[in-house]
């Protein structure tokens, strides 16, 4: 290794201080990799990114409040990312999927290397997307019981219950929580896909409705119609989104 | 044999029963005189086709009035009723029965022959029709204890299930690599801790193994296991997970279900304490008091996160598993204030001391 080589800017990110010691003890023979910062949280870890700017995070997938893939998906994409986990099947089958580098605990020499290897030749490129990589690894039937959003430097948590609607803005998702609303890079589809189809109706191209805060619709124009929300706000419902939302009322009478 | 085929034996049953009913009733009146044995079994025959048609209506009014929760002036009442303004109906359709064979000319006259036995017929239609009462009676009696024991094996099916269920997911494999990962770090820092804690897990799994297949255990048993459990998770959480202890000496011998409060304690780990950055503590409490054992599992938890289906369920175990064993003598208490959430069981204290 020449001396002009750039060192590999690295984040230890683990809630178990042993576990990260474990990965410090295992980087002790690569010089080529520096530690940046240990963080022992989501929040830290996001932290830390936004600072260091790192090439290659060690992140462990359960974690308190923001699991990895919350991480991720603060973090974005251009990073290369080896995941942590001491037992989870369907994360195990989200990496392999999508042929992501993980470790499992307790971790050993031979497989380190291998994936730091890996990690290493394929620095540069990008991640998969973290929502396609966390919904690969929801366990079925299961739907995301918080939205991870961040404002600037601050994350905000937002528990599905509190979300009143969300409207699609160019890559973005606009979500409507509490009076506020939250912009999130991510397709409205996407967001779909995650919501439970009990609570929450796409009544539009644009729009996805928490079906508790709807009270009432209202016609408007010749094909479409209005929902009012219990804060008074107005969605347009496109004829589709109201034979779904028709379907799902009914069911629940 | 199912409900339905032996409700369908039952009343093939009921008809055999009418044909000596059928005999019976001509003889009668043919015995009493005045009547010859072909016309008399011309008339009874369908008479009584039609008695044992009437009187299946017996099996509403004893629906709708179950022996159990009436009094004796209701149950003679609304049978004795029915039985009257029944058989009278019926000895109306035998008198128009009668009424039209005597058209016929072989049975010239049987409407006059057959008046002086009305009374007769109609007091038999009476007895017949209590008779199919009380049968009706002992069919629903039947009826009711075939469906209690179907019950009672359902839900000691249902208790078993529970139990196996339970069994099975006893060591959590996400506790074990975590475990052994805590161990495989330690080697380097503290290789006697890592050997401590070697022992612990073996313990623990040893004691999983062994308590599982009792059927009662002693609370102190119980919460050996535990200790171990939480050592274990305290190496792994260090200053994140602390733990408060209140085990009242004099409950140590009562009995417990094995493994009864461990998926309590698992649950207050994941669901609790590694969901919370800075950590928290969980609280173990048991009393006895006035022949009852108290436990309390209490942790702190995120009010945020909403509970997962997984914590559900295990609760669920626990509810069934306590069912099973104690019925409506126990009971389980689950609350969630502020960010404290909190199991609480009660159950009779029997004590165990005997048994070791």
């Amino acid at each position: 290794m020449s001396a002009f080589t750039k060192k590999i800017r690295a984040l230890i990110v683990d809630d178990e201080e042993l576990a990260r010691h474990v990965i410090r003890e295992l980087l002790q023979c690569h010089p080529e990799i520096e530690i940046l910062a240990e963080c022992a949280n989501g929040f830290e870890a996001a932290k830390a990114f936004a600072e260091h700017q790192p090439s290659l995070i060690f992140l462990d997938v359960q974690m308190p409040k923001l699991t990895g893939f919350d991480v991720l998906e603060l973090i974005g994409t251009d990073v290369s990312v080896i995941f942590i986990t001491a037992y989870d099947q369907y994360a195990m089958r989200a990496f392999e999927v999508h042929a992501v580098d993980y470790l499992l605990k307790p971790i050993g020499r031979e497989r380190f290397e291998a994936a730091l290897e890996r990690a290493k030749r394929r620095m540069g490129e990008k991640m998969p997307p973290a929502h396609e990589l966390a919904a690969a690894a929801r366990p079925p039937q299961q739907f995301l019981e918080r939205l991870v959003v961040k404002d600037g430097t601050r994350v905000t948590l937002i528990p599905v219950g509190k979300l009143d609607y969300a409207e699609a803005q160019d890559d973005y998702v606009a979500l409507a929580s509490q009076g506020k609303k939250h912009l999130k890079q991510q397709t409205i589809a996407g967001l779909e896909a995650g919501l439970n189809p009990d609570s929450f109706v796409r009544i539009h191209r644009s729009y996805i409705v928490n079906l508790e805060r709807v009270v009432r619709i209202e016609p408007y124009g010749k094909d479409s119609r209005l929902a009012i929300l219990t804060d008074g706000a107005r969605l347009p419902v496109s004829r589709a989104g109201y034979a779904r939302l028709k379907a799902l009322l009914d069911e629940r009478k | 044999m199912d409900a339905l085929s032996s409700r369908r034996n039952r009343l093939r049953l009921y008809k055999i029963a009418w044909l000596p009913v059928c005999a019976l009733l001509i003889y009668l009146v043919v015995s009493t005189g005045g009547m010859g044995w072909l016309e008399t079994a011309v008339l009874m025959v369908p008479l009584a086709g039609l008695g044992e048609f009437i009187s299946l209506s017996a099996w509403y009014s004893c629906k709708f009035r179950p022996i159990q929760r009436s009094t004796i002036l209701n149950l003679i009442g609304t049978h004795l009723g029915a039985a009257l303004l029944l058989s009278l109906l019926w000895v109306g359709m035998g008198k128009l029965l009668a009424h039209f064979l005597s058209i016929l000319p072989w049975f010239q006259g049987l409407d006059a022959r057959f008046t002086p036995k009305v009374g007769l017929v109609y007091g038999a239609g009476c007895i017949l029709y209590l008779l199919s009462v009380a049968f009706h009676y002992v069919a629903l009696a039947q009826d009711a204890s075939r469906e209690a024991e179907a019950h009672a094996l359902k839900s000691s099916l249902l208790a078993r299930d529970a139990e196996l269920k339970a069994l099975k997911a006893q060591v959590n494999p996400h506790f074990l690599f975590n475990s052994l990962n805590s161990i495989s770090a330690l080697t380097s820092i503290d290789p006697a801790k890592a050997r401590e804690m070697c022992i612990l897990l073996a313990e623990f799994l040893r004691m999983t193994l062994g308590l599982g297949e009792k059927s009662n255990i002693l609370l102190a048993e119980e919460m050996a296991l535990l200790d171990r459990f939480l050592a274990i998770e305290k190496v792994r959480f260090g200053a994140r997970l602390k733990l408060e202890e209140d085990i009242q000496e004099q409950s140590k011998p009562m009995l417990v279900l094995p493994l009864l409060l461990q998926p309590l304690v698992e649950n207050a780990v994941i669901h609790g304490i590694a969901n919370l950055p800075a950590g928290g503590s969980i609280r173990l409490v048991a009393h006895c008091h006035d022949g009852r054992l108290s436990i309390i599992v209490e942790n702190t938890f995120d009010p945020e996160s909403r509970p997962a289906r997984r914590d559900g369920l295990g609760l669920a175990n626990v509810r069934r598993r306590l069912e099973g064993r104690y019925g409506e003598e126990a009971t389980m208490q689950v609350s969630a204030e502020g960010d404290c959430f909190r199991v609480h069981l009660s159950l009779p204290a029997e004590s165990g001391a005997s048994l070791n």
